[in-house]
């Protein structure tokens, strides 16, 4: 519950969006809802998935920061060309903390930038021998690399470049695997088609490579991760759990993880999805080609956690179950420590969150469990079916917000006074110095895993140390606050 | 004609995604529904409606199908 009435949430929103042209106002009044627990459909009450209107301030990216940032570039042990202008590969080079374990350079990869950099005369004339010989070096310089993918940027599909066609012939020269994705910028209205894309070349690509060969040992307990990024390695921290349940994790989709994961994957007994927005294609490809059933699972907060791990071991038999409810009872001090150490500090805060994927909905349990309330949340990218399943995570009457755009978000938070605000890098500065506390859920500011038992004692903590630091009451210089002494004239 | 993939979730029901419109969608009801027939027109829970050519067994879930928009009667 927020403090607002429905009455007068709808009036905020009004009075915000009130300023826009009448053409804007329209169809950004479609993104903004108030929810109602009781829907069991979002459709009727919010728009999702729409390209965002011209000239408003929007935080999404592009089809290749789908593909090249979230689904393909974490995989570790193949290289990744950023098939275009230098720019795209190098802005964005390891910025998402996809932590991973290897040697960079020798066998692992992720951090480093690969670009065919396009000159005029490769727009003018084409790129395809370029990208011919830069596969040719990239062979020469790190023999180790275990497969190669071509992520195309907005200009290969501007100039009509087949680097389908060179990824075949390099495919026989080299013998390994090369995957070109389509995931040029200007495709579909967010990062989140570039996802799609990139499953679908993995589908087409990698998936199937192990088909008729049956040498891999499986057993009964066989799961992937899927849609895990190991941002500041919280897969790392998810996987452990399940290790100590029992299961084998066969592979991470993508962070940490690897090609022969990936090939590895068809053969597993269930698809553990996290990311659902990111991953459910892939998911309910091997759903239909291999009758590998997926579930979705959440690993923020004790109470979340509990939950997740309950209904993964009631997909296998009792010896799992037993070893689960071992694996909660062996952890239940240390969150309940953690719990009551750090709820009287936190207890009753008020949060806004925006965020992509499926935090704005994921970390509100974390959030409960410390006693803190969530009165906004929404989603950069998310499509109807994330915030179908939004609805029943939020209080009655809290705000949903689709593609905010920089306005709006920043006169809800005049309007709302949250405690704390949960989003990206471009909103943290602006955020900070209306003296709003922050932190950054899309890398945890750096910090993190905030998945499981382990990582809720992170996220507790720091969410304590942004609440509670002295320095939000020092935000008015000395001379300014009320009841300072007037300066005496020297 | 989209191609339409059918599924059951959690709970059993039948539910419909539609790669094209990345739309995931609860089935309302569904024309046939019998051992010997399969398929018919198909009602989503956001309204809209499309055409499964009958099948005459019902399909091993999930499945993807070729559907299309229901004749008009």
């Amino acid at each position: 519950m927020s403090d607002l009435t429905k009455e007068e949430m709808e009036a905020l929103i009004q009075e915000v969006i009130e300023v826009y042209p009448e053409k804007a106002l329209k169809s950004r009044k479609k993104h903004l809802a108030i929810n109602d627990p009781g829907l069991d459909q979002s459709q009727n009450c919010i728009t999702a998935n729409k390209k965002s209107d011209p000239g408003l301030m929007t935080i999404r990216g592009c089809a290749y920061a789908g593909s090249k940032g979230v689904v393909w570039g974490p995989v570790k042990d193949m290289i990744h060309i950023s098939h275009g202008p230098v720019g795209c590969g190098q802005y964005s080079r390891a910025g998402r903390r996809n932590y991973y374990i290897g040697t960079t350079g020798v066998n692992t990869f992720v951090t480093m930038n690969f670009t065919s950099d396009f000159q005029e005369r490769d727009i003018v004339f084409g790129g395809d021998k370029k990208l011919d010989k830069l596969i040719d070096e990239i062979e020469t310089l790190f023999p180790l690399n275990k497969g190669i993918t071509v992520q195309s940027e907005c200009p290969i599909g501007l100039i009509g470049d087949d680097i389908e066609a060179v990824s075949k012939k390099k495919k026989e020269e080299i013998g390994k695997t090369v995957v070109p994705v389509r995931c040029e910028g200007f495709r579909g209205v967010s990062q989140s088609l570039g996802h799609h894309i990139a499953n679908d070349s993995v589908r087409d690509w990698v998936l199937s490579a192990r088909d008729d060969d049956d040498s891999f040992a499986t057993t009964d307990y066989d799961v992937a991760i899927i849609g895990d990024y190991n941002i500041g390695g919280i897969a790392w921290s998810s996987r452990i759990l399940l290790e100590e349940m029992g299961l084998r994790v066969v592979a991470q989709w993508s962070g940490d993880g690897t090609l022969a994961e990936m090939e590895l994957t068809p053969k597993v007994k269930l698809n553990l999805v996290h990311c659902y927005r990111s991953m459910n294609y892939i998911s309910r490809h091997m759903e239909e080609k291999y009758a590998i059933p997926w579930m979705e699972y959440n690993f923020f907060g004790p109470t979340k956690t509990v939950e997740s791990l309950r209904k993964i071991a009631a997909r296998f038999d009792a010896s799992i179950q037993e070893k689960c409810e071992a694996v909660i009872a062996k952890y239940q001090p240390e969150w309940e420590a953690v719990i009551d150490r750090y709820r009287p500090r936190l207890e009753g805060k008020r949060v806004m969150l925006y965020v992509g994927g499926l935090r704005p909905r994921h970390v509100i349990g974390a959030y409960e469990d410390l006693g803190m309330e969530v009165i906004g949340t929404g989603y950069e990218f998310g499509h109807s079916d994330d915030y179908d399943r939004t609805l029943k995570e939020m209080g009655d009457a809290t705000l949903l917000y689709d593609d905010v755009t920089g306005y709006e978000f920043e006169e809800f938070v005049k309007r709302l006074k949250p405690d704390l605000i949960g989003s990206g890098i471009k909103e943290k500065y602006i955020f900070q110095k209306m003296g709003v506390p922050f932190r950054q859920m899309h890398s945890w500011d750096y910090s993190g895993p905030y998945h499981g038992f382990d990582g809720f004692a992170i996220f507790a903590k720091d969410m304590d140390m942004t609440l509670n630091n002295p320095c939000w009451s020092k935000l008015e210089a000395p001379w300014r606050q009320a009841g300072a002494k007037t300066t005496v004239a020297a | 004609m989209p191609k339409v993939m059918i599924r059951k979730n959690a709970n059993g029901e039948l539910t419909c995604y539609i790669a094209k419109k990345d739309l995931e969608a609860a089935v309302v009801s569904i024309e046939h529904d019998r051992s010997d027939c399969w398929g018919g027109e198909l009602t989503l829970s956001d309204g809209s409606v499309y055409y499964l050519e009958p099948l005459s067994v019902p399909p091993e879930l999930p499945i993807t199908l070729r559907a299309r928009r229901p004749n008009p009667a």
